[in-house]
Parts: structure tokens; sequence; C-alpha cells
């Protein structure tokens, strides 16, 4: 057999895993429920939700009024988050939660980490076309900067990635990583401009933008909401941060591969 | 050698008994040990044992390779290593071709899902493209059995139909090289007969199959081959046949306690016409040697000898006693031996022998034995079951059958 045809027979098998595994863990999550896919646009909607409940409460107690484009900015950067966050927690624990196929089965292991994300990123591209339309009633409009949102979604995906081979990695050797990575997460909302915009941090904005997360959420806001193109220079920072992370995690996750059946 | 596709090289591999370092807390210490000791490391640290220690094989293209030994013997050890899921600690493994692993079955259902939707999951797990499942879904489902059930989620499933399913889809994966640990005991008799029957078809099409299993009968009728591992070990490699007897005698020898006994069986050994063996064809003659020794003087003892075949079911049953024999009487220290012809009128299938030392009228038994000694029963036609009747078939012809009085 030529190397070609063995090449795209493996990268063709691979994505067929990945495509498998996304898919059975999409099934799963709304097998036996009464709401079933209506979830995957509910919960979002709920984070959503709890945004928007914010801003207003603070904008009460501040006695300013709360205008739609502050709503809207909430709305875009808390869908990506909520996606951000539960690829990150699904990823970790892709391989222990796969532990029969890992120690049984010889597949790329990195279809474990990669199809979590595939699956979280479904529920993403269904919240996102339900906040499309109410974009859009809001009367948030076209504009040229949209074409900056797949390069952002992108990033946040590539970062995903990233970190998600990498913590998969980690918390096979060490289930302590499962946990870290939650409480991380669970603090991460209060130093993420998710919720509010990052001037709020004051002097300290441009610490909290080196959280790679930020200036991607920020540039989204920015390009949907405010019609503007994202600060270039935090978002070529926050690209490429996110491209070392995948680039990182790929060459950790490679490193620790052969010790992963006797070790999980 | 062009049609070699498995090779394995002075392959050994490392384990470490009891838990290993899984939080930090315990890192960290293990670590700065580590860094701080700087003399040489032993071979192998405390702990740590040669879960397969230097071995070597080569399968050829439609070669059927069997596994045997006992539990811990690292037959799953190799047969991970083959399957590229562990890394061997030294040696190299190199498969030539495509590879595919029939090993539990189905550790990649996953049980809410429907039998349909876990065809495909399973499917694609092992290797196969959509098209191919699409292609040989109906073929699947139809060898499962199952055609009703599809649509029901697995965990509604019996064990047995759940491990049905799995080796339908497994079954239907055309490798270059397929590994198979223990899976052809799953389902009832029906289905353990539609498997052997499918890896005979795939070892003819020239799939080049590595077969663990702890069913000797299996392994000395498909394989083409043998190896004989125990503790990490190739100790007989060759002939299926010879590596299986070389197994039961391994595994049955010395385990026989004879202390504190007053008389003793002290050696139960099975052997055909032309001497000791263990591999018979059905209907050919062997016989059974049970040497005694008394330490006390004991009297009216008779000597029982029985066959159980491996599903501890006795398939037969004598004594000297029932046979009209004299009893025993022996002095202390006085032995005595008898030999017992057996015709093995029997299926194919391993059996397993047993002795007794026992005086009916009290009721007391003096030794008791088993398994003693095993023997296979192997036979040109296929037959299944216990006994061999020997079926010959005398009339095969369309149409009625002929009057009672003109058949032979």
């Amino acid at each position: 057999m030529s190397q070609p045809v063995q090449f795209r027979r493996g990268v063709r098998r691979w994505w067929d895993l990945v495509e498998m595994l996304a898919w059975r863990d999409i099934q799963i999550k709304y097998k036996q429920s009464v709401m079933g896919f209506l979830w995957a646009i509910l919960m979002p909607a709920l984070v959503v939700g709890a945004g928007v409940a914010v801003q207003y409460g603070l904008g009460w107690y501040a006695g300013r009024r709360v205008d739609v484009q502050n709503l809207a900015a909430v709305a875009v950067k808390s869908v990506p988050w909520a996606f951000f966050v539960a690829s990150l927690r699904f990823a970790t624990n892709s391989l222990i939660a796969n532990r029969e196929l890992v120690t049984k089965v010889y597949l790329p292991r990195e279809v474990f980490p990669v199809a979590a994300v595939l699956s979280q990123f479904a529920d993403f591209a269904v919240a996102s076309a339900v906040m499309i339309v109410v974009l859009a009633f809001a009367g948030i409009g076209a504009s040229p900067a949209l074409a900056w949102v797949p390069v952002l979604v992108l990033g946040l995906v590539v970062l995903c990635l990233g970190l998600g081979m990498f913590l998969s990695a980690a918390a096979l050797f060490f289930r302590d990583v499962k946990y870290l990575v939650d409480v991380v997460i669970t603090f991460a909302v209060f130093f993420t401009p998710v919720f509010y915009p990052v001037e709020i941090f004051g002097r300290h904005a441009a610490t909290a933008m080196l959280n790679p997360v930020a200036p991607l959420l920020v540039g989204l806001a920015d390009a949907v909401v405010g019609r503007r193109a994202p600060d270039a220079a935090w978002t070529a920072y926050a690209l490429g941060v996110a491209a070392a992370c995948c680039a990182g995690g790929v060459l950790a996750f490679r490193r620790l591969e052969p010790w992963f059946a006797e070790r999980i | 050698m062009a049609d070699t596709t498995v090779e394995v090289e002075r392959v050994s591999k490392k384990f470490r008994r009891g838990e290993l370092h899984d939080s930090l807390r315990d890192l960290v210490p293990a670590l700065v040990r580590r860094a701080v000791r700087r003399e040489p490391q032993p071979e192998l640290a405390a702990r740590e044992f040669w879960a397969l220690h230097d071995v070597s094989f080569a399968v050829s293209r439609g070669e059927a390779l069997g596994v045997v030994g006992g539990n811990g013997a690292g037959k799953s050890t190799l047969l991970k290593l083959l399957g590229g899921i562990l890394r061997p600690t030294r040696g190299a493994v190199r498969i030539h071709g495509r590879l595919s692993a029939l090993i539990e079955v189905s550790a990649g259902f996953h049980p809410d899902l429907t039998g349909r939707e876990n065809v495909f999951l399973y499917g694609t797990i092992l290797g196969m493209s959509r098209e191919d499942i699409r292609r040989r879904f109906d073929a699947i489902v139809a060898f499962s059995g199952l055609e009703e059930f599809m649509d029901t989620p697995v965990k509604r499933y019996s064990s047995g139909m759940f491990a049905r399913l799995g080796f339908s889809v497994a079954a239907h994966v055309d490798p270059d090289v397929l590994l198979v640990d223990e899976v052809l005991s799953v389902g009832d008799l029906v289905f353990q007969r539609r498997c052997t029957e499918r890896m005979r078809e795939v070892i003819r099409q020239g799939t080049t199959v590595v077969f663990v299993s702890h069913n000797l009968r299996a392994v000395s009728d498909l394989c083409s081959r043998a190896l004989l591992l125990d503790h990490g070990r190739v100790t007989a490699a060759g002939e299926p046949d010879r590596v299986v007897e070389a197994y039961l005698v391994d595994s049955l020898a010395g385990r026989h306690d004879v202390d504190g006994r007053d008389a003793y069986i002290a050696r139960v050994a099975v052997r055909g016409a032309d001497g000791s063996r263990t591999v018979f064809q059905s209907g050919e003659r062997a016989w059974v040697d049970v040497d005694v020794t008394a330490r006390t003087a004991c009297d009216r003892l008779s000597v029982t000898l029985y066959l159980q075949d491996g599903n501890a079911l006795g398939v037969f049953d004598t004594s000297t006693q029932r046979l009209g024999l004299d009893p025993i009487r022996l002095a202390a220290g006085e032995t005595f031996h008898c030999s017992v012809q057996l015709d093995l009128h029997l299926a194919p299938g391993t059996f397993h022998v047993g002795a007794a030392l026992i005086r009916y009228d009290v009721q007391r038994e003096y030794d008791r034995w088993f398994p003693a000694a095993s023997l296979v029963v192997a036979t040109d036609r296929d037959v299944r079951g216990i006994a061999n009747l020997h079926p010959r078939v005398v009339a095969f012809a369309p149409g009625p059958a002929p009057a009672p009085s003109s058949r032979p």
C-alpha cells in the first residue's frame, strides 16, 4: 500500500472515531431526559440569563440604566465562556471516563479529548444559532467586523483542544488534576471578563487580559456588539497562546501516551 | 520474510505490584528521592516483576497461534503488547498489516445507546469505516440473532445478548491480524458454535490469528501452532496438541497432599498404546495407571476411577470393587498398582481423571486425587456433547423412507 493512501486512511479513521465518540457523547447527554435536545439551548440560556441578571443588578445598584448593548455583550461572551468551561471539564475527564477503551482496544488516544471538545462545540453551535436570532431581534445588526468571529472562535477551540489534551493526560496520572480544574474553572468567572466589561478591573485590566480567554471574549463582544475589529495586539497574543497551548498539549500527550494503559 | 505478519522479538514487560503514586502529594517525595539517590538502579526494583520475559515468536499469514497458560502467565499482557496498548520494556513487536483485537467484546458499548447505535460505535472503534459498517450491518445483526432488539438500549439486554452483539460486530471486521482473548465462550451453545465456525472462516481467508484461551479444545481445534506461557516465559511451543499436553502436565503436577493419610494414591498416569500421552483420538484405547501406597495396614480397599469434563460434569465412574475385583489388603509400607483400560468413546474435549481410594463397607475415604491427570480427546468427525456414538449416515436420499422390513 502506498504511503499517501495509508496516510489518508489513517486520517479518515481518526476523524471517523472523533465523530463517532462526539456523537456518542451528545446522544448520551440527552438520552432518557424529558427535555432532550432542548437542554442544549436551555443551559446556555440560563448562563446568559445569569449574566444579564448580574448586569441588571449592578446597574440598578449603581443607579445607571442598563442598555441593550451591554446585555448583548454579556450574552455574546457568556455563550463561548460556557463552551470553554464545559469543554475543559469534559476533556479533562475524557481519558478516565473511557478507561475501558484506553486499556482494552488500541485507538489513537487523542480522539478522546478531541471528541470531548467537539461534542461541546455542537452544543455551542446550537446555542449560538439561537443567540444570533435573539440578537437580530434585539437590533444588533451585521457588520464587516463579524468576519473576526470565526477567527476568534477558532482560537478558542484551539485553546480548548490544547488544554484539553494536556489536562486529560495529566488527570490520567493524577486524579488531583480533575479537582484542580474544577476549582479553577469555578473561580475563573471572577477574573475573566465574562459578565463584566474588562474595564471593571481598572488598572489591572491588562493583567486580566493576560488570561488568553479574556481577549477572545472581549474581541467577540467588540466584533458582534461593538461592530469594530478587536484589539490587534491582544488578539494576536491570545491566538499565539492558543497555538502554543495546542502544540504543547499535543507534544505532552504524545510523550505520555505509551504509559496510559498501565497507569490509568 | 514477506509472509510474516506478527513478529515478536525478545520482548519483556515489567510491571509493579501495589499502588503507584496517584496524587501529587505522593509524587513529590518520590521525585525528590529519585533526584537525591544517585546509585545505579537494579534491573528489577522492589515490587517489580516481569510479566513477560524474553518472549520471541513469529506468525505468518493465515496461521493461527494459540496461547495457553494459567492465570497470570502473561497471556493478556502479550495480547496488549501485540495490540499496541502497552509498550514493551525491552524488545520489539512488529505487526505488518491492519490489526484488530477481539479483547473484551463489549468494552466499546455504551449502555444507553440502542443496539443499532452501538453497532456503529463499536464498529468504528474496532476500525471499520462507516460505509463498511453500513454494508455489513445486516450480516452483523443476522449473526447476532438479535434482529428484534436493534432499537432497544443495550442496558436492557441480558449479558448473553450483550456479548453476542459485541462478538458479531467484532467478527465482521476483517483485519490482517486478529487478536482474540477468550471470547468464544460467550452466548449459548448455538452461538458458540457459530463463533467457532466464523473463526475458522476468518483463518481460511488468510487472516493471522493470535488466540488466547482456556478452552483447550478450541486451541487444539483452531490453531496450527501454540505457545505455552508460564510466569512470563515461553515454556513450550509448537504443535497445539503437544503444547496443550505440556500445559496440562504442568498445571496439574504436585497438587496432591498425602500427609497424614494411612494409605494414599502415589501416582496416576494416563498412557496410550505407545506410551505416556494426553491427546487421544475419540474411540482410541487408553490406560490409566494407579499406584497405591499404605502407611499402616489397610484392608478391603478399592480404587475408584472417574472422569469429568471441563464443566465438572461426571462423565464416567467405576471402581475395582464394582468391576468385581477382590478388595485390596495392604500391610504397612506395602504398595499396590492397578491399570485400567478404557475405550475413549468420548466427544472431543478436555477430560479430567480423578482417582480415590475407598473402603466401602465402612464408608471410609483414604485418599482422593482430582484432577490427577487430564486428557484431550480429538475427532476427525464433528460430533458434540459428551459421548461419541460414532455416527454413520446409512440413508440419505430424497423421498420417503422404505418400509421398515427392508432396512438393514
